[in-house]
């Protein structure tokens, strides 16, 4: 049995592109707010750590609300508070968008959406997926609904789990039952925080905000419906448009980095040329080395 | 980024609650996406409590994980 990551990890699946708007933010006198997993993530060229060392204003948070108050306090600073993440973090977001935040803050919003991530898997050849782990804090927001169609439309067993190991264990040995039964059911392990509806006062914030549109993954090209952008009453908090952000010909993958295979499953970290060998943890060439939930990052620290 | 814990929600005030994250020191966390009531455990990320955790359902998945623990 192979238990196999998927394109869950937040900062790896970010384009070069949106990183790149964020580096240009920075060394353009404006202070770019964001979670600590992003900045070491390289973008086309240098990373949003290396805009701070060459004397960019980029700060860490724990939440989006900490970016609020640092707007609130320094009323003469451009704020941009870089909204990465998926369903987990976007209810955040945009809770302190319809709060009115200052005039001075405006958002890099980069949230993505896991469902059509889990359907352009079915669409690769030969993965062999025999089950899905489906991700609970994830479904914790958007209920079990949405992931109806594994079951349904492609015969997939589908299991909602938690995130300690029991619960993972609980959820392999859900989906094994499936297949022994021979049946594609949609389960859920981590009933303590996952529902049938999810947080409906969550989702009902995020549609009033957030229009769901085509998005781009890094290496993975565009996925249709898989991200979020502010709707037209809320334009003017869009550093997009505020700053006119224009980035060209952004770059994803480093020479030889095959991150995008490794984020879908196709290959394994040590099937990558580089791994261990160019790229390490202290001299990372893919995000998915720099991120602490990166695959090739896992995997090089338990030393397999 | 994935990360979320549970909180033990001290004392509510409009949206915002003050948690203990089980070391005994108090935390604001928002609560607007959740009925946080004094005493339950709301899950928190990113300083955002998403949910309340289902006390119920919580006690039976501990109790299922013991038993299991137990034939090792
Ligand atoms: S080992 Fe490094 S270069 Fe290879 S896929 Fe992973 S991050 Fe990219």
């Amino acid at each position: 049995m192979d238990v196999i990551a998927g394109p869950g990890c937040p900062v790896c699946i970010l384009p070069a592109a949106e990183i790149d708007e964020a580096i240009s933010l920075a060394l353009n006198e404006v202070t770019v707010v964001t979670f600590g997993d992003v900045i070491r993530v390289p973008g086309s060229e240098s990373s949003l750590q290396e805009a701070k060392a060459s004397g960019g204003d980029v700060r860490i948070v724990y939440g989006v609300g900490d970016a609020v108050r640092m707007a609130e306090k320094e009323p003469d600073k451009d704020f941009v508070f870089f909204a990465i993440g998926f369903e987990t973090t976007a209810p955040s977001t945009a809770i302190e968008i319809l709060n009115k935040p200052p005039q001075n803050l405006s958002f890099l919003v980069s949230h993505r959406l896991i469902p059509p991530a889990m359907e352009l898997l079915l669409g690769v050849g030969n993965l062999h997926i025999d089950g899905f782990i489906a991700p609970g804090h994830v479904s914790t927001i958007i209920g079990m609904k949405p992931y109806e169609i594994f079951p349904n439309a492609y015969r997939m067993p589908t299991v909602i789990a938690g995130f300690e190991p029991l619960d993972v264990l609980f959820a392999i040995s859900m989906l094994l039952q499936q297949l022994k039964d021979g049946e594609a059911r949609l389960e859920n392990e981590y009933k303590r925080s996952v529902t049938w509806e999810g947080n409906v006062k969550a989702q009902r914030l995020m549609e009033q905000v957030f229009s769901v549109v085509d998005g781009c993954w890094r290496g993975l090209g565009k996925l249709p419906l898989s991200a979020l952008a502010l709707k037209e009453e809320f334009l003017e908090y869009d550093a997009r448009k505020k700053y006119d952000l224009q980035i060209e010909r952004p770059r994803d993958l480093m020479p030889g980095c095959l991150c995008h295979l490794v984020m879908i499953g196709k290959i394994k970290p040590p099937e990558c040329p580089l791994y261990m060998k160019a790229c390490t943890p202290q001299t990372p060439k893919g995000a998915c080395m720099v991120s602490i939930e990166g695959t090739c990052r896992i995997w090089a620290k338990h030393k397999l | 980024m994935c990360l979320a814990i549970p909180a033990k929600v001290l004392k509510v005030q409009g949206d915002v609650a003050k948690v203990d994250f089980g070391q005994g020191v108090a935390r604001d966390v928002n609560v607007m996406l959740v009925e946080a009531r004094v005493g339950e455990y709301v899950l928190v990320h990113a300083g955002y409590a998403i949910q309340v955790i289902d006390r119920e359902a919580a006690e039976e998945t501990l109790r299922l994980w013991e038993e299991i623990l137990k034939y090792e």
